[in-house]
């Protein structure tokens, strides 16, 4: 008898559905995933669902409801590893945002009738909630960073996924350095590689998408940043996107 | 008329081109500098024009920028971002691939005929990179075939510095601006008023015979001395400065300093200086699988001393304060290297200190020691 195929779910929380998208786009490798693992439960891509339990639950999105604090619980009692995708699952991603204001305010200004819409305070990453077995970042992910996890599962081994600087990423690829020689603002130094130095490789600086590197000295970065031309507000800014739960000791040090 | 090989010859602007062909048709990659994204970096050339004529750069710590010469100067600049170790040794490299059969697994060495470089510009910190990159992977208990099967073929062509950068100290690393040893051909370039050549000297028997196929008059006496004097001008022109005098025993004996709290508060870990240095060569080993699990690849990567990953043994990193991963660079690259390999690990390029992102200066790290020590 064949050897029973490892059952992969895919769920989605507050997200955008770009990390999931990652998966589809996997294009040449897709059919090899689809060889090498049941696509058991993915809305996205098919309305075939098998019940659980799961081998790997691949998850993307934070938790931003009480709904969904209790749907996440299910989720990992049905899975045997947890994987979460991308910055909202990881850091809270960019509706962490609320994080830093009275999320009751903008309910109160958008909609007509607030008291219909149950939401949580905060935006928070699915890890401050249950067990997570591997994050990999990235707004959006990488879509062979998630082969290099689906595969390092699958083959019982640890996943290549460097938690150096972007730097690195650049400099093995030849690039020349934009901050060095364009003056150019860069989060590069402070930033998790993964992405392939994406940005820095068509002439624009590092936007943070990967979330803290492993060691971030943002206080020494935020100087050159500075001494770039860009005032305390902007450096307030670059740190407030995708990973500004992740980035906000950066973010407050440089004030409202 | 062909002359004799031991005397410097002449080749004149208009015929460089000459020498790039002459190599293209021995067999040659010819790889040399580039005006790329704004820097000066090191690719293939198939034309003179490809060099950056009439450019130059300005450095300090933390910053490079392009700009333009007075004159057409062919290699009016300090080094750039890159340098040849990405040629010699590779920042990418797979080592072996693997197959699943029914005995358990076939493997297979990597068989590609290695790439026939000649390198045109190489300047007299670089060769004296290329030779500590020499003593680390061809003279110790084990050989890396890859950077000796490059680095035997590959032909020289060496250029004398005609102008220093803001961060250069070869002179205080005694490693330049005049090349010695090392190549097959060492060039020097002159612009005096209307005239603009190249007084060249062969320093191994292939590079007196590419001399001889160019077929470059010997160098005159008034030519000679220009050549000499562009070059002590040069040595004159150090951006930087490091007092190398008993610097093993200073780093030795200041492991615990101050200074070391110091830069650490400053450094990024980001690894650039490593990356961008000409004699750093840690490497780190990648196995990858496909999804079947039919197929093994193992891949060798450039790694560096200033992630935790890099010492990372059972239990944790051994270095995880960026204290003690810019004390390790530092001391291994200035002190413990002459324990390791008899040389400094330093060449006095100034990258580490350009690429820098904040500007981290090594020779001012030192000197911040010492006086330290004076002022006791």
């Amino acid at each position: 008898m064949a050897k029973r195929k490892p059952k992969l779910a895919v769920w989605k929380f507050a997200s955008c559905d770009g990390c999931q998208l990652s998966l589809l786009d996997c294009e040449d490798e897709l059919l090899a995933v689809a060889g090498a693992v049941d696509i058991a439960y993915f809305p996205e891509a098919s309305s075939r669902m098998v019940k659980g339990p799961y081998d790997l639950s691949l998850v993307e999105g934070s938790i931003t409801t009480p709904h969904d604090a209790e749907r996440i619980q299910q989720v990992r009692q049905s899975s045997k590893h947890l994987v979460t995708i991308g910055a909202c699952a990881t850091a809270g991603g960019i509706q962490a945002l609320r994080n830093f204001s009275d999320v009751k305010e903008f309910a109160r200004i958008v909609y007509a009738r607030p008291e219909y819409i149950s939401t949580l305070a905060r935006s928070t990453p699915i890890a401050e909630h249950v067990r997570v077995d591997f994050e990999l970042r990235g707004c959006p992910i990488n879509k062979h960073q998630l082969l290099e996890v689906i595969n390092a599962l699958l083959h019982g081994r640890k996943p290549n996924t460097p938690a150096h600087s972007v730097c690195v990423e650049c400099k093995l690829r030849g690039n020349v350095c934009l901050m060095v020689a364009h003056g150019t603002p860069c989060l590069g130094p402070v930033t998790h590689a993964g992405c392939g130095a994406l940005c820095p490789t068509y002439d624009r600086g590092c936007y943070g998408c990967f979330g803290p590197m492993e060691t971030p000295n943002t206080g020494a970065l935020n100087q050159q940043l500075v001494q770039l031309g860009m005032t305390p507000p902007e450096v307030m800014r670059v740190y407030r996107s995708f990973n500004a739960e992740a980035f906000r000791k950066e973010s407050e040090s440089h004030g409202e | 008329m062909s002359v004799p090989t031991d005397q410097p010859a002449i080749i004149e602007r208009q015929h460089f081109q000459r020498l790039i062909d002459a190599l293209i048709r021995k067999g040659y990659r010819v790889i040399g500098p580039v005006v790329r994204d704004g820097a000066i970096v090191y690719d293939e050339l198939a034309a003179l024009d490809d060099l950056p004529q009439g450019w130059t750069d300005e450095q300090d710590g933390g910053v490079y920028r392009l700009k333009r010469r007075a004159d057409d100067a062919l290699f009016g600049y300090a080094v750039g971002p890159h340098s040849w170790k990405k040629f010699l040794h590779p920042p990418h490299l797979r080592l072996w691939q693997a197959r699943r059969n029914a005995d358990g697994a076939e493997f297979t060495a990597e068989t590609e005929p290695p790439p026939r470089f000649a390198f045109i510009g190489v300047r007299s910190c670089e060769l004296h990179a290329i030779a500590i990159q020499d003593k680390v992977f061809l003279q110790g208990s084990y050989v890396d075939p890859t950077y000796q099967a490059r680095r035997e073929q590959a032909f020289i062509v060496a250029v004398n510095c005609g102008q220093a950068g803001g961060t250069c100290f070869c002179v205080s690393m005694n490693t330049g601006p005049q090349a010695t040893f090392g190549f097959d051909l060492a060039l020097t370039e002159v612009i005096e008023g209307d005239r603009h050549y190249f007084v060249a000297e062969a320093g191994t028997d292939r590079g007196a015979e590419l001399l001889r196929e160019l077929s470059a008059r010997q160098a005159g006496d008034e030519e000679r001395r220009q050549a000499a004097q562009t070059v002590a001008r040069t040595a004159q022109q150090m951006g930087r400065t490091m007092d190398t005098h008993d610097i093993k025993a200073l780093l030795y004996r200041n492991h615990e300093h101050p200074r070391w709290d110091d830069v650490a508060n400053r450094c990024l870990t980001c690894a650039n200086c490593t990356m961008v240095c000409p004699t750093c060569f840690c490497t780190t080993v990648e196995d990858t699988t496909n999804l079947t699990g039919e197929h093994a690849e193992r891949w060798r990567r450039w790694d560096s001393c200033f992630t935790l990953d890099f010492s990372y043994i059972h239990g944790g990193s051994v270095r995880v304060s960026t204290k003690a991963r810019y004390r390790q660079w530092m001391t291994h690259k200035l002190a413990s290297w002459i324990d390791q390999f008899g040389t400094s690990g330093c060449v006095g390029c100034g990258r580490c200190i350009t690429w820098c992102p904040v500007g981290i200066d090594i020779t001012e790290e030192v000197r911040a020691i010492r006086e330290s020590e004076a002022e006791q």
